[in-house]
């Protein structure tokens, strides 16, 4: 590894997009690409996290989201838990404190949470001795979702040697509902800082309150913006926003904000398409769209093991030099 | 009533005090005050009283005791939380002689016997008159009217009535409730909240919510409903109070109900004079409270309106928890922050320091309009010859001292001013003629 890790004390935790420089962004990208090729070879270890605890503190179901974590995790030699919460002492009402001291108690070094509370992992970053990563807490943030799609982002738009560099310039369209969306929140967060221009699509509905203060733009015409997109983020759309009276139908919904064959042939030549995952196939994304070159979906989810190798190497891997 | 009976305070047996150069709010002029047998018995300069115990009181304001038109004191049932008895203790040290206790307890405050039972332990502990509130609807469910009358009528004389923590959104019942009241000089204090519009809501609608991943509650749900109240009011004649009123908008319906001449009234919190949203950054649940936190722009048109009269009076909404109700995510804490012990040292801070209000505004917005709207009798009087003697000495020069929840005589410790420097300090409290706190401590 050539990637030194983070300076002590300036980073324990990665709670939030926003805590990350530029400089500390590129330094992930950077540490990813050079994991990249590790894994590319017949021994895919690494020996670097060996005798730590990375525990997956699961308040929500995400199987892909624990199992990039968990790969990650494995891939550089640490010990991992599943702490799920169903089925645990948390379904019996514990709460997540006494849960922080449980998993303090067992010696964990990093805890990986996703939780359905915003800033959840911000309170546990309070509790716990070790590294805290969101995994995704609410509708709050999910940062390492963010840096995935920048890798992503900078694997398949940068130039031949992207080393060292941002997305300076890559016009970024995020689509859908964006209110309710943590890999939106980080993204914006994290692309701007790259030096990326996010422009946000959704119904007014959907459209968060005070986005003009966000560090991106934002519109109601998506027709108008897949011009002049380097990039399509579609965001996924839950059924139950319509008996909430966010939007009429899925039908309509699916008619005026979903990319359809239509709409990816108004896309530059060059433009890809990208999903988080899981996708609502012929909602908010057509089958033949997803499965198209452009789309960069299945790259994502292998990106997503290498960039969280990389943030739990830099977040734990001084303190595992240092023992 | 209250005034009379207790058996701790105004039998009779009441203290003898000479209050020496006290500041008098209102009066503008510094003097001596006598109190002997619960009463008043001479206010002036050089006052000879032999035999009664004396109180040095250069340098504090006196002012009427303090009336809070709004204290969750959660007897009966979460006595982790709360009792009365520590309740007004904590009253008492924050210069109150008199507090309204809401219905929202377990069960509500919604019988007779229920309403009777708070005063009663009001009575015990004796600190300050406990005025229970009874519930509007039976078990604040929103769906039937409560027995009003027959909390009117019994020993605890209710005359406010409240579903607070609930609102009572029904138009209907709401138009039901102001008319009926009138029958017995009753107000309805509305916790103005439009439930479609805040499900689930975390947070003030705004830059900080949407940036926090938070709910929004929208001013609007406030507004909508006040806006609503005030129509239903106005067209039945009656009297409707305004509870935790938070937001600019809400200001200006309550001012144009006013300019018609309706009975409205409107109450406002120190914390929203104070604090806002902002502090949501470290999802930390201690500033998690509902109504929300709103912005500066509220805090500000909240401070004007009190200044002016817009918003009657200051009243608590003291909201005690457990610790483990807030150490927890913010979705899942408890609203709610403690408020009796620092209420008027942050009036203090919000409105005298900054200009907007004199000692003898805060006598007016913290001890007479509330005991006014609270039809509570023998409090918010003027310091006068022949007043009850209930009235609170405040040390305005006492230098700025962090709060520290953990010396507060409240069971619970979360106030969202710990750690802040407040000025002043609450130097004693008389409830008819007895002194209930002395140098800033409890006198048993």
């Amino acid at each position: 590894m050539t990637g030194s890790p983070m300076p002590a004390g300036r980073h324990r935790h990665l709670i939030s997009a926003a805590d990350l420089s530029r400089d500390e962004a590129v330094l992930i990208l950077d540490t990813a690409a050079e994991l990249a090729s590790v894994a590319g070879r017949p021994i895919r270890k690494l020996p670097t996290l060996r005798g730590m605890t990375v525990v997956n503190l699961f308040f929500e179901d995400s199987t892909r989201t624990r199992t990039s974590f968990e790969a990650a995790a494995k891939r550089l030699s640490a010990d991992v838990i599943n702490f799920s919460a169903r089925g645990s002492s948390v379904a019996k009402g514990e709460s997540l404190k006494d849960t922080a001291l449980t998993l303090e108690a067992m010696g964990a070094d990093a805890v990986v949470v996703r939780h359905s509370a915003s800033g959840a992992a911000h309170r546990l970053a309070g509790w716990v001795t070790g590294s805290v990563v969101n995994a995704g807490d609410g509708t709050h943030e999910h940062p390492t979702q963010a840096l995935l799609d920048a890798f992503t982002m900078r694997q398949r738009l940068g130039a031949p040697d992207q080393r060292g560099g941002g997305l300076d310039g890559v016009r970024v369209t995020i689509v859908g509902d964006v209110l309710h969306s943590r890999v939106a929140r980080s993204n914006v967060l994290l692309l701007a800082t790259l030096g990326a221009e996010v422009t946000l699509v959704a119904p007014p509905t959907l459209m968060p309150y005070a986005v003009e203060t966000w560090p991106c733009k934002a519109s109601y015409d998506f027709d108008a913006e897949l011009r002049k997109s380097d990039v399509v983020m579609m965001l996924r759309v839950q059924q139950e926003r319509m008996t909430a009276a966010y939007f009429p139908s899925i039908r309509e919904y699916s008619r005026r904000y979903g990319l359809d064959a239509g709409r990816m042939a108004l896309l530059p030549e060059h433009a890809i398409v990208m999903h988080p995952g899981p996708m609502n196939r012929g909602v908010e994304i057509a089958a033949e769209v997803a499965d198209s070159p452009r789309s960069t979906i299945v790259a994502q989810v292998s990106n997503g093991v290498i960039v969280r190798m990389a943030v739990l190497y830099l977040l734990l891997g001084g303190a595992a030099a240092a023992a | 009533m209250n005034g009379a009976g207790t058996a701790r305070n105004g039998d009779g047996m009441a203290e003898e005090w000479l209050i020496k150069g006290a500041r008098i709010a209102g009066a503008d002029r510094v003097a001596d005050i006598r109190l002997a047998g619960g009463v008043i018995t001479g206010v002036g300069e050089d006052l000879s009283a032999p035999g009664a115990r004396v109180l040095d009181a250069a340098g504090l304001v006196a002012l009427p005791g303090l009336v809070d038109l709004h204290t969750h004191l959660r007897e009966p049932g979460r006595e982790d939380a709360e009792t009365v008895e520590t309740g007004t203790r904590g009253a008492a040290l924050g210069g109150f002689t008199a507090v309204h206790a809401m219905a929202n307890t377990e069960p509500a405050a919604d019988t007779a016997g229920v309403v009777e039972q708070v005063w009663r332990l009001g009575q015990q502990a004796g600190y300050c008159d406990v005025r229970p509130v009874g519930a509007v609807t039976v078990g604040l469910g929103g769906r039937q009217l409560a027995e009003l009358g027959a909390m009117a009528d019994s020993a605890a004389r209710v005359r406010v009535f409240s579903d607070d923590g609930n609102c009572v959104a029904d138009p209907l019942l709401m138009l039901r409730a102001l008319e009926y009241v009138k029958a017995f000089d009753g107000v309805i204090a509305q916790h103005a909240q439009e439930p479609r519009l805040t499900e689930g809501a975390q947070l003030n609608e705004g830059e900080v919510a949407s940036r926090l991943g938070l709910a929004g509650w929208p001013a609007a749900a406030e507004e909508a409903i006040i806006a609503r109240d005030c129509l239903l009011a106005a067209h039945v004649g009656s009297a409707l109070h305004v509870c935790h009123v938070s937001t600019a908008g809400s200001v200006e319906i309550i001012r144009w109900a006013k300019s018609k001449g309706w009975q409205v009234t409107a109450e406002v919190t120190p914390h929203h004079l104070l604090l806002t949203d902002d502090l949501a950054a470290g999802y930390d649940p201690v500033f998690k409270v509902n109504p929300p936190l709103r912005t500066h722009a509220d805090v500000a048109a909240l401070r004007a309106a009190l200044a002016d009269g817009t918003i009657d009076c200051v009243a608590t909404d003291h909201a005690p928890h457990p610790v483990e109700a807030k150490e927890t995510e913010w979705a899942a804490a408890a609203n709610g922050m403690t408020g009796l012990e620092t209420a008027l040292r942050v009036v203090h801070l919000a409105m005298v320091d900054t200009g907007l209000l004199d000692w003898a505004g805060v006598a007016d917005r913290m001890s007479a309009r509330p005991a006014a709207i609270g039809r509570v009798p023998g409090h918010g009087q003027p310091l006068r010859p022949g007043g009850p003697a209930n009235l609170t000495l405040y040390d305005p020069a006492a230098p700025a001292e962090a709060v520290d929840p953990a010396a507060h005589a409240s069971k619970s410790r979360n106030s969202p001013f710990a750690g802040m420097a407040l000025p002043g300090q609450v130097h004693a409290t008389f409830l008819r003629g007895t002194a209930t706190v002395l140098d800033g401590k409890v006198t048993r």
